[in-house]
């Protein structure tokens, strides 16, 4: 037990003051880690503008990857990119919405189920490059897809898939009873009342951590690194199985590069790269806005 | 056969079409066994990279002794003649990383939260939560490209005798990577404790300061320490900024302001070479993938042990 220590009222005025001057110190100090914080990201962000937005201009978005930085561009990773983001959407909507609703509906409260979400929230803890070893292995070399758009489109997906189950799974639970008994009240089957009454209910929460989700998988870098994705490419792809470069691949290839010209290209590329991920970003926000008020 | 059905009821003709094996009945069966199948995906991605990670760490110690693997404190994959592969400098540089990272982070990450939770009006609090979800939605790459190009030449400004390459400036942009993560966790645990608990603190005369560090922060323990668990293992993983940063040379010294490797930068320095597929050098990634993978899960499940072991009930 501590031993209570009496003071006198004269006493306790006495040190009112200190202990609300230390009460200023720390807040001063807490809002500047704060203030700390937006600072770094207005640096990043001021810092990446001036050096790479004198190199934004039509011929960088139209010209294929160049040794000569004057000529170089983003064509192919833009267009890479997308190729590979029609290949992560699909499977990991449907695979993550659908893992969310058994988890959610159908799945009953025993050890098997608590097993599947023990591993769902183990899983978004891996490291993204330990996901490239997986798609190495068997995208790439036991199912043959070679460094294809299809293998890292699947790689992507799985990794991204655990935030979309997450987060579709909120979208689910925030669903109100009520809603969902008036449907079984009117005769609907259980796949009627999670097709029509559910779903359609809980889709602006899905749509917002899916975005979110797929911005992630837009600017992830390890993954394609480890499967082998090339970074010099003058070429567009014509389907699923061809080769092809990414946005965070090219960037990466002009950052490793000594001349000060490529990280300027570097710097441009990465503009372009954050335009993607803050358009995504705000579709996400506006939904969430304009669907939040009901 | 039309009469008779007229003479049931519409109920009736709905159970009816119900038992009678229609195709509502069917897909009503076959539903939960597709999205069965779906979930598990998301377990044979574990049990994926599991196995994988296994059989080709078991393929490499065919070629290589797992005592060299563990014991020999060099990491010469690429000599020609007498490869040597021990696995400590790799670990010791993605710890020197993750230090850094943690030393650069943590006392900011847990200022921030304390701030917005304690003392931040709601305005600022509005001001502050999107700033921290673009700080935790910049790639790491983003990040890679910072550290090279504007921390190392500052931190070289600074200090003349860091080099090109070195652990601090990765390890503190890793730092910056892993603040939103620290903070909007422990920022959680701190708001959910009761507005009671911190109104009784402040009617008995403490200040918000006193209220904060010796009611509040006890109650959030949980989540603040697990908080930065994560935030470790996020460090941990990080590839694109350390292979960018902090060099590809293992190296068994303390020194931080020389080239390093860690485990993740290997596995990166590999890939991108051209060590040919069945080689010793190709299996040797996915040993030091197992284990990283093995660092990182001991971290999470860490994590999951202290926010459910010692979570304050209200």
């Amino acid at each position: 037990m501590e031993k209570v220590e009496r003071i006198n009222s004269e006493e306790m005025v006495g040190r009112i003051d200190g202990r609300l001057a230390k009460n200023k110190v720390v807040k001063g100090l807490f809002f500047a880690a704060t203030a700390f914080t937006s600072i770094i990201l207005i640096v990043l962000l001021v810092r990446i503008i001036s050096q790479g937005a004198p190199y934004l201009s039509w011929d960088f978005l139209q010209n294929f990857a160049s040794r000569r930085p004057e000529q170089a561009g983003i064509k192919a990773a833009v267009i890479g990119t997308i190729w590979m983001m029609a290949v992560v959407i699909p499977s990991a909507a449907i695979f993550g919405v659908g893992t969310a609703i058994y988890l959610e509906e159908y799945a009953k409260k025993n050890a098997v189920t608590r097993w599947i979400q023990m591993n769902i929230s183990n899983l978004a803890g891996v490291p993204s490059v330990v996901f490239g070893l997986l798609g190495l292995t068997i995208f790439v070399r036991l199912f043959g897809f070679g460094n294809s758009i299809l293998a890292a489109g699947f790689t992507m997906a799985l990794l991204v898939l655990p935030v979309i189950i997450v987060a579709a799974q909120e979208a689910i639970r925030a669903v109100p009873g009520e809603i969902k008994e008036a449907s079984y009240g009117l005769g609907a089957t259980k796949w009627q009342t999670i097709s029509r009454v559910v779903l359609p209910y809980a889709l602006p929460g899905i749509l917002t951590g899916s975005i979110l989700a797929f911005s992630r998988a837009v600017g992830e870098t390890a993954p394609l690194v480890v499967i082998g994705i090339p970074t010099f490419v003058a070429f567009l792809p014509s389907g699923i199985f061809d080769s092809f470069t990414a946005l965070p691949m090219q960037i990466y290839n002009w950052t490793s590069r000594p001349q000060i010209e490529f990280h300027n290209l570097a710097a441009a590329g990465i503009i372009v790269l954050l335009v993607v991920l803050i358009l995504m970003n705000s579709v996400a926000v506006w939904i969430r806005n304009r669907f939040q008020s009901r | 056969m039309k009469n008779t059905q007229k003479e049931l009821s519409p109920v009736q003709q709905l159970l009816e079409k119900k038992y009678n094996g229609g195709f509502l009945n069917r897909s009503e069966k076959v539903i939960p066994v597709v999205l069965f199948l779906m979930a598990a995906v998301s377990v044979l991605t574990t049990i994926g990279i599991v196995l994988t990670l296994i059989f080709e760490t078991f393929i490499f110690f065919g070629d290589v002794s797992i005592v060299e693997f563990l014991t020999k404190t060099e990491w010469y994959p690429f000599s020609e003649t007498e490869a040597v592969y021990g696995i400590w400098p790799l670990v010791l540089g993605t710890l020197k990383i993750t230090l850094i990272a943690s030393l650069f982070a943590v006392p900011i990450g847990l200022a921030v939260a304390l701030y917005l939770s304690e003392y931040a009006s709601s305005r600022t609090r509005k001001i502050m939560k999107p700033i921290l979800e673009v700080l935790a939605g910049v790639p790491t790459i983003v990040y890679g490209f910072f550290a090279l190009t504007f921390v190392t030449p500052l931190l070289r400004d600074l200090f003349p005798t860091v080099e090109m390459f070195n652990a601090i400036s990765p390890g503190i942009v890793v730092g910056i990577m892993i603040i939103p993560t620290i903070v909007s966790l422990s920022e959680d645990a701190m708001s959910s404790v009761p507005e009671p608990v911190r109104n009784g603190a402040l009617a008995i005369g403490a200040t918000k300061w006193e209220t904060a560090s010796k009611v509040i922060f006890p109650a959030a323990l949980s989540g603040i320490l697990a908080s930065i668990v994560l935030g470790v293992s996020r460090a941990i993983g990080e590839t694109m900024i350390v292979s960018i940063a902090a060099g590809s040379t293992p190296s068994a010294a303390l020194d931080l302001t020389s080239s390093l490797q860690t485990m993740t930068s290997y596995i990166v320095q590999v890939t991108t070479g051209d060590a040919g597929f069945g080689t010793t050098i190709y299996y040797s990634i996915y040993a030091v993938g197992f284990t990283l993978f093995i660092f990182t899960l001991s971290m999470n499940v860490l994590a999951q042990f202290i926010s459910k072991r010692f979570r304050e009930e209200y």
